[in-house]
């Protein structure tokens, strides 16, 4: 079960960059052979750019990866990289099984051709044999719902019935490893549920999928681990909620001026820290039970507090407020304090949460902070997993159906 | 299966050819069908090309110039030598620009790049097919019997494919880096034409040259067609080796070449 299908050691991609333009013509070459010997001073070296650097991994049969990262972090070339369309610089990677990718819906479409025949040829492309799609084609046009107009040239077609027929082409690819890239991005929320749902089937069949999004909620859903690129790196791996806590919440803390944002005078106290007591010392700020939680906010205090006001909120990585609650009359002595809240759960979505505390006297702010690091909840997924919506909430039901009592 | 690095760029992959052979079929079929479809008379162009070419030959370099004809009537002595130079003519374009023309395939999905250039020159040949028929109608016209030499026509006709194949990898591969190399393609085409025996024949080039004019592979698919169809003079020996020669050379740098381009493809075009 755990047989490894995709290894990969130390493998990169270098492209030039700078004076070389996407496709030369003659003549320039032509002027810059004869006008070489006549040009003083070392020759310009051109630039070169890592896409890729140094990547390994290895990926067991059945896993779905899910790769994440800023634009141009190198998701892309990896995937491009695995399914042969170019070929690497250094290192090496193996691919056991046999491999269809998916970087772009509709590959090999022609507008000539009719709906049937960009079936067949689609198909083809994608790596279908010929009887594989005779044998397929009933259940590609269903899925697609366009039999109507599949005697049509494609050019006649709306954007939509290409998109849903170009997906039912490659939904019915039969690869034992798949490659996909941002496809899902693209089309209306029905033909992405679709595409979620198919995803899911392909997953639980044992196949393995490897698979780039911008769309969290999609990472999250379908894969097990994930890998963070950043700059043709592998900045950070492991299981999916971890690093795509991690992802947000270094997404967000990026977005504005909030590292850690701190009002008030901080004279007489200053928050200093916080942590979650039921998880690891190394990862102070991961929740991973949907059981007790207790949470410790560290306060250091330099003068007396007679009348203090304390308030603390929890926000989601959208800024919206999920819970809030403040005390009045906090007395506090010089030293290390610590504020401690007991929940007995904390039943939300995955993802990441930040909390506010803050401290007052007599009107006047002593000290307000936007704790980081974030908190980021991974905890087992209680949603229905084709759930589009999203609900905040993150609770296990019990249901029966049955008499009315 | 292993990525690496390009490397041995001299292997021909013919085993990875074989194992998309459907693919080939799918894309000659795709070839086929859209140019058929996106033209108004469609088959048609396939016969009228050569024959209009025909009767404006016949008319200037036979009526009224007087090439010799080999004792051919000059639309049969004509049109045989069409036969092989349109389909060649046709199929070094197409083969020419179809790594141009498929690029958003090739920078999405993988299969050998080689299977363009051999689906677009094995494509032409649906072409060929209906332009033969028209030839056909010409010798029953003019009560032409074919002799046995006409057995040898497949072997020219393999050999005029190979030419195109070894030299449409060339400029396919060229034409990927360089676009000049598509405004270079009509000189080229026609200047090949004058340098090959289908205004004329090949016995008017002096003897001690003959060799030379045998180095454009061309001449002697041309010469040899026009041999095993009508069925009259002599067989293109010297010339034919000459050219066949010249032929395996072209096409084993070409599949050298366009495997090197290969390699880097995705990234340039």
């Amino acid at each position: 079960m755990t047989e490894t299908v995709i290894h990969v050691e130390g493998l990169g991609k270098r492209y030039r960059v700078g004076e070389r333009e996407r496709y030369l013509a003659l003549r320039d070459v032509l002027t810059r052979a004869f006008t070489a010997p006549l040009r003083r001073g070392p020759r310009r070296t051109p630039d070169y750019m890592w896409a890729l650097r140094d990547v390994s991994f290895d990926i067991s049969q059945g896993e779905v990866v899910g790769l994440i990262g800023r634009n141009g972090a190198g998701k892309t070339t990896l995937l491009k990289l695995l399914s042969r369309i170019t070929r690497p610089t250094t290192g090496f990677a193996e691919v056991r099984g046999r491999v269809g990718s998916l970087l772009e819906v509709g590959t090999g479409f022609h507008p000539e051709l009719t709906g049937r025949e960009n079936i067949y040829l689609s198909g083809a492309i994608l790596g279908m044999s010929k009887r594989e799609i005779d044998q397929k084609q009933d259940a590609i046009v269903a899925f697609s719902g366009v039999e109507r107009y599949l005697d049509t040239p494609l050019k006649y077609f709306s954007t939509g019935m290409q998109m849903r027929l170009a997906f039912a082409v490659a939904a019915h690819l039969e690869p034992e490893i798949l490659f996909v890239d941002e496809v899902l991005a693209v089309g209306d929320l029905e033909f992405q549920k679709k595409c979620l749902g198919k995803m899911q089937d392909i997953s639980e069949s044992g196949r393995t999928i490897v698979f780039v999004s911008h769309q969290m909620n999609q990472i999250r859903r379908l894969c097990q681990r994930v890998f963070w690129l950043e700059n043709g790196q592998i900045h950070k791996s492991g299981p999916a909620g971890i690093v795509l806590g991690e992802y947000e919440s270094a997404l967000t803390s990026s977005r504005g001026n909030r590292n850690g944002s701190t009002n008030g005078t901080r004279t007489k106290a200053k928050f200093i820290g916080w942590q979650i007591s039921e998880t690891p010392a190394e990862l102070p700020n991961l929740l991973t039970t949907l059981g007790q939680v207790t949470i410790r906010f560290t306060v250091e205090v330099f003068a007396p507090v007679q009348l203090g006001h304390h308030g603390i909120a929890l926000f989601n990585s959208e800024k919206q407020l999920m819970w809030a609650w403040a005390k009045d009359e906090v007395k506090l002595e010089p030293g290390l304090r610590e504020f401690r809240y007991t929940f007995p759960t904390l039943p939300l979505r995955p993802g990441s949460y930040c909390w506010q505390v803050s401290l007052w006297e007599n009107g006047q702010v002593i000290d307000l902070w936007d704790c980081l690091p974030e908190m980021i909840i991974a905890t087992e997924v209680h949603q229905h997993a084709r759930d589009e919506w999203n609900g905040i909430l993150n609770i296990p039901c019990q249901f029966v159906a049955g008499e009315t009592s | 299966m292993r990525i690496t690095p390009p490397s041995s760029w001299w292997v021909v992959p013919l085993g990875e050819l074989w194992n998309y052979r459907e693919l080939l079929y799918f894309f000659v079929w795709r070839d086929i069908k859209i140019r058929y479809k996106q033209t108004a008379i469609g088959a048609a162009w396939a016969v009228l090309q050569p024959f209009l070419t025909m009767l404006v030959f016949s008319l200037f370099f036979g009526r009224l110039a007087h090439i010799p004809s080999q004792g051919l009537p000059y639309p049969v002595f004509y049109y045989s030598a069409l036969l092989p130079w349109m389909y060649f003519a046709s199929a070094l374009q197409n083969a020419t620009n179809t790594i141009v023309e498929n690029q958003r395939l090739i920078t999405k999905v993988y299969f050998p790049r080689l299977a363009l250039p051999l689906s677009a020159v094995l494509s032409g040949l649906v072409d060929f097919g209906v332009s033969f028929l028209m030839f056909v109608a010409i010798m029953i016209y003019y009560r032409i019997h074919p002799s046995a030499a006409l057995l040898w026509l497949p072997f020219f006709l393999l050999l005029a494919v190979l030419t195109a194949l070894g030299v449409g990898l060339w400029l396919s591969a060229l034409n990927a880096i360089y676009r000049d190399v598509r405004y270079v393609l009509p000189f080229l085409v026609q200047f090949w034409m004058i340098a090959s025996p289908v205004a004329y024949p090949s016995s008017l080039v002096p003897e001690k040259w003959r060799w030379l004019y045998g180095l454009n592979p061309m001449a002697g698919v041309i010469e040899g067609f026009r041999w095993s169809l009508a069925g009259k003079g002599e067989p293109p020996s010297g010339l034919l080796f000459i050219s066949m020669g010249v032929v395996l050379l072209v096409l084993l740098s070409g599949v050298a070449y366009f495997q090197k381009m290969e390699t880097t493809v995705a990234d340039v075009v």
